[in-house]
């Protein structure tokens, strides 16, 4: 059909489900006026039950953690779909597809200060993510933020124009390595919680609340969340950018 | 004007889906689809609101000062992080057919090709 | 409902429309990453500080990276394919 009759097929569509949104809208409780009991038990019960003192985590990784193990398993199918998607030919990367040519190949190297503030900031990025990946359980933060953070330190080293480390790093069976761990580790030690009759239940002993080894499991699936995320996001990034690496690579060879 | 988190939400939701439906480019049919998730999140985050009420985070608050819903915001977090992985692997899928079939505009892929 | 909220579900709203009706990809992803940073600020004034943490991260600097990776990507493949193109290949047009 033409583009203009699918608008208008659209726009009787759209504005009929619009208006039946807001009429079903409208039974819900008033903005700010929350009456679920649910919120309120976990409030109240979570920092006795658990000995953490962030709810939110608590709530992903022990409450609610078969819906994270769910959520990890689409993380993990999607990050391993997107690399083989994008994996390059073997004549792209032997350099026999006439790229060389192209406007790719002469792109200067970044200035001085971009290089030293980049350079700069690997450090400190790295000890930042690793600092939200485990006092998920005690202030805002955890698994899924921390490995993103992680995963763009590698990036700044990309960004100072060091390509051949950037590919070292991102090749290293090292990541390979810590994905199979992290998504392998929720699994595992979802198994431990069968000690106290249920897949995936606290089963460790729990510590007290506000130091950085407390809530049993908790902590130790953070851990693994986030070496899970931040090994994956570094993989997906590198799939993206493997092809312009190798080009620019020899083209300064 | 209390129901205008909701309204915003169905309106997000339904431009997204407009930007889906008259889509002549791959990555951008993809961004609409993040505008499209994003208006779940504000319907869920209002949801959970409560006037008055601080973070559900008890570090340095007594347990009993009144606190919004923290269930609603574990669901809205780790959908943020797989939504990020899910546009891309629809990009890559956009750049294989690219590869493909030197075209980005979903009307002209209209057959199958083995 | 307090004045700051109001203002800032409109501009929510406001600068969704914008992303989703701007048709050029390269711009409509600029627009992304300001209604990102819009939306993790919404976020947090609905006193959600893991959400908005998780969405400044993701919405407004992960996810228009990977746009604009993948943008490029395209582009270059289809200079690479006109560059095949001309008539003295020895491989030819496809």
């Amino acid at each position: 059909m033409t583009i203009t009759a699918r608008r208008w097929l659209f726009g009787v569509c759209g504005a009929a489900l619009f208006t039946i949104f807001i009429l079903a809208v409208r039974e819900l409780p008033q903005f700010g006026h929350y009456r679920g009991p649910y919120g309120d038990v976990l409030n109240r019960e979570t920092v006795y039950e658990r000995h953490v003192t962030d709810v939110v985590s608590a709530v992903n990784f022990d409450w609610r953690g078969i819906d994270t193990l769910g959520e990890e398993s689409i993380l993990f199918l999607s990050v391993v779909g997107t690399i083989v998607l994008l994996r390059t030919g073997d004549e792209e990367v032997q350099g026999k597809d006439n790229e060389d040519a192209g406007p790719n190949a002469d792109i200067p190297l970044p200035s001085d200060a971009t290089r030293v503030a980049a350079l700069g900031l690997v450090g400190p990025l790295v000890v930042f993510g690793l600092y939200i990946v485990t006092h998920g359980h005690l202030s805002p933060g955890g698994g899924f933020q921390g490995g993103v953070v992680l995963a763009t330190a590698p990036l700044l080293v990309y960004v100072a124009g060091a390509l051949k480390t950037f590919k070292r790093i991102a090749n290293h069976q090292f990541v390979e390595i810590m994905e199979a761990l992290g998504i392998g580790g929720f699994l595992g030690i979802g198994f431990l919680g069968m000690a106290r009759g249920a897949y995936l239940r606290n089963a460790l002993p729990l510590g007290t609340t506000g130091h950085l080894f407390s809530g049993g499991t908790i902590f130790l699936l953070n851990v693994s969340t986030g070496a899970a995320v931040a090994a994956g996001m570094l993989s997906v990034m590198y799939a993206f950018l493997e092809h312009t690496i190798e080009v620019r690579l020899r083209s300064k060879a | 004007m209390s129901i205008l988190p909701y309204v915003v939400s169905g309106w997000l939701f339904i431009i997204g889906l407009y930007g889906i439906v008259t889509s002549r480019n791959f990555v951008h049919l993809v961004m609409c689809l993040a505008v499209l998730q994003s208006s779940t999140y504000v319907l869920l985050l209002s949801v959970g609101y409560r006037v008055g009420g601080g973070p559900p985070v008890f570090a340095s608050v007594p347990v009993g000062t009144p606190a919004v819903d923290p269930l609603v915001q574990a669901l809205v977090l780790t959908d943020i992080v797989v939504e990020a992985t899910v546009v891309a692997l629809l990009l890559s899928l956009a750049i294989r057919i690219h590869k493909n079939t030197e075209s980005v505009e979903p009307d002209k892929i209209v057959e199958l090709r083995g | 409902m307090p004045f700051i909220q109001v203002t800032i579900l409109i501009f929510v709203g406001m600068t969704g429309t914008a992303v989703a009706l701007t048709r050029n990809p390269v711009h409509q992803v600029i627009g992304l990453s300001f209604y990102g940073i819009i939306l993790g600020l919404f976020f947090f004034i609905l006193q959600a500080p893991d959400v908005a943490l998780s969405q400044i991260t993701i919405g407004a600097v992960v996810l228009p990276l990977m746009f604009m990776l993948a943008l490029g990507k395209i582009r270059r493949q289809a200079q690479r394919k006109s560059s095949t193109d001309h008539p003295g290949n020895a491989r030819g047009v496809q």
